[in-house]
């Protein structure tokens, strides 16, 4: 922890330290909508359901992906969490606060970051947004001009500080707006498609900092994508929503291997060779390539590579190998699929 | 300490208005583009109060041609700073969901827009309430106050004024949390803040049943007050009541305001992903 930035503040009675970051018991929400109704003019009402019956619990440090579909109630749970949005019933205490009535206290403790919305100020220059903000939650200079140059040499905005936010490009302003939500050393950061539109220069970029920024001050976590990308390299837990509810809660590790999801490895051999025999959990998927590439699936959790290497080592001379991980959106999909199917009622 | 705590919030407030007066002063050629509008309409209006007046031998209800011609002349340069044709700023964040990033500032929302609308205000105080002024000073000549307390009664006036403006413009804005379309609701609002509020012609002009559904709205203390006062037309202590009914308007809008912030934020979706 960087001795300029001020610690967390002191825990108020409130919020003992044993509580966890983020608690949601039961959480729901419903919307009212009103469809047309067909060959009528009157519209009907319609409660639909964003979230339902929601539980969560996350600890001080950890880092959570929270996944799903379109859909699935991943913003709503977001707008919940960060007291922008009344839940329809249950109960959220977001480090220590009922993120509603408390929502600006709140405010002064996490860092939210919407990919797709700005909380900057467009026509000034990106520093400027910085020193408004410092204001705004009340750090001195001295810490704010600290912490801020930790964040331009971790996010690389040397290079732009002094130009208007509106001329920056998409890359330069999203690493600006994780910026702003950090300035002020938040105990939660809350990232909503963090790096949506993003290059994959700009995505790892982001994400080693993520990374970096969270070693230094153990902050906790939580993260809304569609890129599992953002999943695999910044959360060691993840929790799957589908339809309002969650449908797998756990270390990503082991949502793998609870899905059985074949692992894939892509061998070339020096020489060409037909079908390789394989140990039991492996199976060949393809020989291409006249015999030089072959492609051979297998279970994570019941063939380790190297063991899996060793049976094709006593066969042939392997000269190149590549390993392909299951895509988590697959997982995800599965996931769901699996459930519907289950009808767990 | 909370007289620390107080003067973080003022420096917060501060900043959020020198804010706004720099990025408004980004827009050079708006500007501009905005005097000479405010300018020519200016000439028009003067013209055809100058042949009303003259028709009517010289002074039309307590109006000299002099008095007119301020009185066009103020109203022009007022016209911007108190942002006459309202704004749409708030409605447009509301239904596209931007207004979750103002809710997620640690500080208060009408607090934060009142900053932002007092930095533009003063920037459009300068950049296009003076110079319509200077022009028109040239061109028709102005009637000055007698008594220099018309000045810092004016511009306070002017202030209370750009307040309830921005109050009354805010309700109309946060209505977009429960209405899809508000632009409607704008223009209503803006035929009758041109009509009641004084802008095309002094509300002392209106028969007597108008002059009276006038008064009992806001809508004369966003213009008519502030230009009375501050050309002195209404001498200093005949002003101080109506300064009284401006901040009247003020508590009343700022107590509605807030409530429909608390109801719309905690009843209405915010909209959008």
């Amino acid at each position: 922890m960087s001795p300029a930035v001020p610690p967390p503040q002191p825990l108020d009675a409130a919020s003992p330290a044993a509580d966890p970051a983020v608690a949601l018991t039961g959480v729901r929400r419903d919307y009212v909508v009103r469809a047309p109704v067909a060959g009528s003019r009157r519209r009907r009402r319609q409660v639909v359901r964003a979230v339902d019956a929601l539980s969560l619990r996350i600890g001080h440090g950890e880092t959570v992906g929270f996944v799903g579909a379109n859909g699935a109630g991943k913003s709503t749970t977001i707008k919940m969490m960060t007291g922008i949005l009344q839940p329809t019933a249950g109960a959220l205490r977001i480090l220590g606060h009922d993120p509603v009535p408390e929502r600006r206290a709140l405010a002064r403790r996490i860092g939210v970051v919407f990919g797709q919305r700005s909380q900057l100020w467009w026509d000034l220059p990106l520093r400027e947004s910085y020193r408004i903000l410092g204001t705004m939650h009340r750090l001195t200079d001295r810490q704010r001009e600290a912490r801020l140059e930790r964040l331009v040499d971790g996010l690389e905005l040397g290079g732009f500080l002094s130009r208007p936010v509106r001329q920056l490009s998409l890359g330069q302003r999203m690493r600006g707006e994780v910026a702003a939500a950090l300035l002020h050393s938040p105990e939660l950061v809350v990232l909503d498609e963090p790096t949506i539109g993003l290059d994959m220069v700009s995505k790892e970029g982001l994400r080693r900092f993520l990374r970096e920024d969270r070693a230094e001050r153990g902050t906790t976590l939580f993260l809304t994508t569609h890129d599992m990308g953002d999943v695999e390299r910044l959360c060691e837990r993840i929790v799957v929503v589908d339809s309002g509810a969650v449908a797998y809660d756990g270390p990503l590790e082991s949502f793998r291997q609870r899905l059985g999801a074949p692992r894939e490895l892509i061998v070339d051999l020096e020489e060409p060779a037909s079908e390789l025999s394989l140990p039991g959990a492996a199976r060949t998927l393809a020989v291409d390539a006249g015999g030089i590439r072959h492609r051979i699936a297998f279970s994570g959790d019941a063939l380790t590579v190297p063991a899996l290497l060793t049976a094709i080592n006593q066969q042939v001379e392997v000269r190149d190998l590549s390993l392909r991980e299951p895509a988590i959106e697959d997982l995800v999909r599965q996931i769901s699929a699996r459930n519907r199917r289950g009808g767990t009622a | 300490m909370p007289q620390i705590g107080t003067l973080a919030r003022v420096s917060t407030y501060w900043a959020v208005a020198a804010a706004a007066f720099r990025q408004y002063s980004t827009y050079r050629l708006a500007t501009a583009a905005g005097v000479f509008t405010n300018s020519v309409f200016g000439l028009i209006r003067a013209s055809i109060l100058f042949a009303a007046i003259t028709t009517a031998g010289g002074e039309l209800s307590g109006y000299t041609i002099a008095q007119a011609a301020t009185y066009v002349w103020l109203g022009q340069a007022l016209l911007a700073p108190i942002e006459a044709f309202g704004t749409r700023e708030v409605s447009q964040r509301v239904h596209q969901g931007d207004v979750a990033i103002d809710l997620l500032r640690p500080i208060s929302f009408l607090g934060l827009y009142y900053a932002q609308k007092l930095g533009r205000s003063a920037f459009l105080l300068l950049g296009r309430g003076i110079p319509p002024m200077l022009i028109g000073a040239l061109l028709t000549g102005l009637a000055l106050p007698e008594d220099p307390w018309s000045y810092p009664l004016g511009m306070l006036s002017l202030l209370l004024a750009i307040t309830v403006a921005f109050l009354a413009d805010m309700l109309v804005n946060l209505t977009a949390f429960w209405l899809l379309e508000t632009r409607g609701l704008t223009v209503v609002y803006t035929a009758l803040m041109n009509l009641l509020s004084g802008l095309l012609i002094p509300i002392v002009w209106f028969p007597d049943w108008l002059l009276a559904i006038a008064r009992a709205t806001p809508f004369p203390s966003m213009l008519q007050t502030p230009i009375d006062t501050l050309s002195g037309r209404i001498p200093p202590l005949e002003a101080l009541p109506l300064l009284g009914v401006q901040l009247g308007w003020i508590a009343l809008l700022a107590l509605a305001a807030s409530a429909m912030l608390r109801a719309g934020v905690r009843s209405v979706e915010v909209q959008g992903g």
